[in-house]
């Protein structure tokens, strides 16, 4: 317990001359959540710092007030803070793989808090470490806290590092984004473990872009946009009667919570008269018992994709939801044709398109229909040439779409307006772009072949929930307009609610259930699907609270990165 | 208008950035390169007399106004001779590294996508070419096939070979699991295209920086097994030689082998210093 308020008035901050954060005023009583709510570049993870004196070089900070349990933070020496981080203010911070040194045990880490503070002696320590992590409901915490973070799960590294941010009781903790990038049961779980915080009576601050986990933790929301506050209340009234536009645009943007079709942004876009294609529109694709396996670093063989049949129909969406490892990647890059399966067949308009066996197909006999099956891939950077400008990106899709090299200036203006960037942008390096420009460019590029479909790999996990809004909407449109079939991958199920027609349920490489959007998610057969629906956070006043699933033994077997047993053979 | 920040502008705090100020190596740097390049093309804009042409009574002639670096032991000019040397010894640095490098992406290109077995037959052959140091290959080759500016330039380039081979190889890996060829792929172009388009100009982007330095490093060698007596043949004006011919008179007339000595080393830093100063351009503009 702690009787200790944060008192924070008029907090500015400057980089350069140039103000990031201006007049933010807020008090975090003992025992109660504040939620710090806005999009990148909003000055949330600045202001958060700046309460630990790490603001970062060249941060020129003022404030009327800036104070924890009395001690004032203003003045305070290098020295004083570090005697204040850790000890009575905890922070923990966004990544957790780049935020735990990766040659260092995970207990170490926590240990080294300890040490650092000089809490206890060597026995009492390593006693308190493994207590620690089974605080936070780490399972086996004697083991884990033996092994290093790349032989953890996200899930776990979260949870060790909230461990060490807990290490010596702090009365205040601080938490970044704590489950940006988790699954929906693994996020499901650190909720848990920060209302666990809330419970003892310490003080929670978290940032977060996500309302809906905000909705789970949150007495008092403070929405920022461009270094102001723009709403700040209690949780309820904000989240439920939102004041400010602004406020209202970003509940807006929370996909899954609104009736399919609604549109997600302000941005004004086609207004579809015509139904959708129905169930019996012409089959494009057809997946027919996919199988493969991996050999995984420790010489084992995994079965990472089996017996996966699923049927893409011309104009519709078909969702792929499962979290980390189910092996949906994997089906996609098969489907793609990038990767030979050990079992099954893939066809495409009735042709052959990928198999094993007699069922094998030449890359080349493949090449001459790759200009139909386009890709977006979660990462649009990684995915262009670092040399080359927006402008180069599309002509190299143009080309391979046969465009004449005289056509294509006019076809790549006419690209960039359909994903509504301005022309001007082809001149631009991808590198220059924001997130959502960038996914913009990637599905530019998609579309520049004319392909019958997409495949969407998880193309809004790393956005922003207003800027993923965009990006859904945009994808809406192109799918009406251009009659695109979308085979839709994501982690999260309000995303692949609010998309698909179809949805196909995945865990350890199997189908779990697959049945039409309304059916799966009104009345989910499966246990599973069941469990991973109970565990999506929602916004207050939207059906029913948060289901917090058992914690279950996490299956360390299908921890391993997918993406590090690849080799792409060109 | 929507309450949504619709992004037009980059994300974060733009820094402003300090004007660039023309640093002095550098800018030294490439002027002596800029120099050489021109000496090496039209000679007599710099030197007015014959490099090879022997003035007996002017044998030994210290630096001064007539002759800047003095004459040698035949009362050849040594100014002219360095100037004329330069030809050969950025034409033997150019030509060598070409070759090292036309070696080395033959090979990394076989070792980075050829295959596993392809790729261990290489990494072997670099392995045992390692094992040797460079001059002493360079020497052998000198030994079987002669001497002569043919064999030096080859000599040269081959011991250089293996560790560009194996720069090239580690980019090639690197880049060919890289999204954008995964990509390119998906886009249906060929593997051809894929490989001179996308996988070699980036994988061969940072070697930039190292085939600049790599030139001064094959002038160096060059003028070593020149120095040995197996490239260029006197009386012909090369730096390396005219160290050679020079290093019996070292006690009495040291400009023989000062001045030509001289321009090997500022050769060399030259290369380095703008290297680096390229390094350090391109990173910046990559991060």
């Amino acid at each position: 317990m702690s009787d200790k308020h944060l008192i924070v008035e008029d907090l500015s901050i400057e980089f350069a001359g140039q103000s990031v954060v201006r007049n933010l005023s807020f008090t975090l009583a003992p025992g109660k959540t504040l939620a710090l709510v806005g999009e990148s570049g909003s000055g949330k993870s600045v202001t958060a710092r700046s309460l630990i004196g790490l603001a970062g070089a060249g941060a020129k900070v003022t404030a009327r007030t800036l104070s924890y349990g009395g001690q004032d933070l203003l003045g305070l020496s290098e020295r004083g803070w570090r005697g204040l981080r850790g000890k009575g203010i905890g922070f923990v911070l966004q990544d957790a793989l780049v935020s735990l040194d990766p040659l260092r045990p995970v207990g170490k880490e926590i240990l080294e808090v300890l040490k650092t503070h000089g809490w206890g002696d060597r026995h009492t320590r390593a006693e308190r470490v493994v207590e620690l992590l089974e605080k936070v409901g780490v399972p086996e915490p004697r083991l884990r806290a033996r092994q290093r973070p790349d032989q953890l799960s996200g899930g776990l590294r979260q949870r060790a590092l909230i461990a060490s941010a807990l290490a010596l009781s702090p009365g205040l903790v601080i938490a970044d984004e704590p489950t940006t990038a988790l699954d929906a049961t693994v996020q499901a779980q650190i909720l848990e473990v920060l209302q666990e915080i809330k419970a003892r009576g310490d003080s929670l601050l978290i940032i977060s872009h996500d309302l809906a986990v905000v909705a789970q933790l949150a007495d008092e929301v403070l929405v920022l946009r461009h270094g102001e506050v723009v709403e700040q209340g209690p949780m309820e009234q904000v989240l439920r009667k939102p004041r400010h536009p602004y406020t209202r645009a970003l509940l807006d943007a929370v996909p899954g919570e609104h009736v399919r079709g609604t549109r997600l942004s302000p941005e004004r876009g086609i207004v579809s008269t015509q139904p959708r294609p129905g169930r019996d529109a012409q089959v494009l694709l057809q997946a027919d018992r996919l199988g493969k396996r991996y050999v995984g670093p420790d010489q084992q063989s995994r079965q990472v994709v089996d017996d996966v049949s699923f049927e893409l129909r011309a104009g519709r969406t078909l969702g792929i939801v499962g979290e980390s490892g189910s092996g949906k990647t994997t089906v996609a890059r098969i489907v793609l044709g990038l990767l030979q399966p050990d079992a099954g067949q893939v066809t495409f308009l009735d042709q052959p398109w990928a198999g094993v066996g007699n069922d094998q197909v030449e890359e080349k006999q493949r090449r001459l229909y790759r200009r139909d099956i386009s890709v977006i891939y979660q990462d649009p950077l990684s995915s262009f040439d670092p040399r080359w400008s927006v402008g180069q990106i599309l002509a190299d899709a143009l080309d391979v779409a046969g465009i004449a090299l005289a056509q294509q200036p006019a076809r790549i203006s006419q690209l960039l307006s359909q994903v509504r960037l301005p022309a001007q942008l082809a001149s631009r390096r991808p590198l220059q772009l924001s997130g959502g420009q960038r996914q913009r460019v990637a599905i530019a590029r998609a579309i520049a072949s004319d392909p019958k479909i997409i495949i969407c790999d998880e193309p809004v996990s790393a956005l922003d929930v207003s800027v993923q809004a965009q990006v859904l909407d945009l994808l809406a449109d192109l799918q009406t307009s251009l009659g695109l079939a979308y085979l839709f991958i994501s982690h999260d199920l309000g995303v692949i609610r609010h998309v698909s027609d179809e949805v196909l349920v995945m865990r350890h490489g199997k189908v779990v259930e697959s049945a039409d959007v309304e059916t799966l998610f009104e009345r989910p057969q499966h246990e599973y699907t069941r469990r991973l629906l109970g565990a999506v956070p929602r916004l207050p006043g939207a059906g029913t609270k948060l289901v917090v699933p058992p914690l279950e033994a996490e299956n360390t077997a299908w921890l391993f990165d997918e993406s590090r047993l690849w080799k792409i053979a060109i | 208008m929507s309450e949504l920040t619709l992004e037009t502008t980059l994300p974060g705090i733009r820094v402003q950035r300090a004007p660039r100020k023309v640093r002095l190596g550098p800018l030294l740097a490439v002027s002596f390169l800029g120099f050489l390049i021109l000496a090496a093309l039209l000679p007599q804009l710099f030197a007015h007399s014959d490099p090879l042409a022997i003035v007996p009574h002017d044998a030994f002639h210290p630096p001064g106004w007539a002759h800047w670096f003095g004459t040698d032991q035949s009362g050849r000019d040594i100014f002219s001779r360095v100037i004329h040397g330069t030809r050969q010894s950025l034409f033997i640095g150019l030509a060598a590294t070409a070759l090292a490098m036309s070696i080395a992406i033959v090979l990394g290109l076989l070792g980075g996508l050829g295959g596993a077995y392809l790729d261990r037959g290489v990494n072997w052959s670099l392995e045992i070419l390692f094992a040797f140091p460079s001059l002493i290959l360079a020497l052998l080759f000198v030994a079987i096939f002669g001497s002569g500016i043919g064999p030096l330039i080859v000599a040269t380039g081959l011991g250089g070979a293996p560790g560009y081979a194996r720069m090239v190889r580690g980019q090639v890996l690197a880049v060919r699991n890289a999204g954008y060829i995964e990509s390119a792929k998906a886009l249906g172009h060929p593997p051809l295209r894929i490989i001179t388009r996308q996988l070699l100009p980036n994988a061969m982007r940072p070697l930039i920086v190292t085939l600049t330095m790599g030139v001064g490093q094959a002038i160096v060698w060059a003028s070593a097994l020149s120095f040995l007596g197996l490239g260029a043949r006197p009386p012909a004006p090369e730096w390396g030689t005219m160290l050679s011919m020079g290093r019996d008179f070292i006690a009495n007339a040291w400009w023989l082998t000062f001045f030509p000595g001289l321009f090997i080393v500022l050769t060399t830093l030259s290369t380095t210093v703008a290297g680096r100063y390229l390094q350090q351009r391109l990173e910046g503009r990559l991060s």
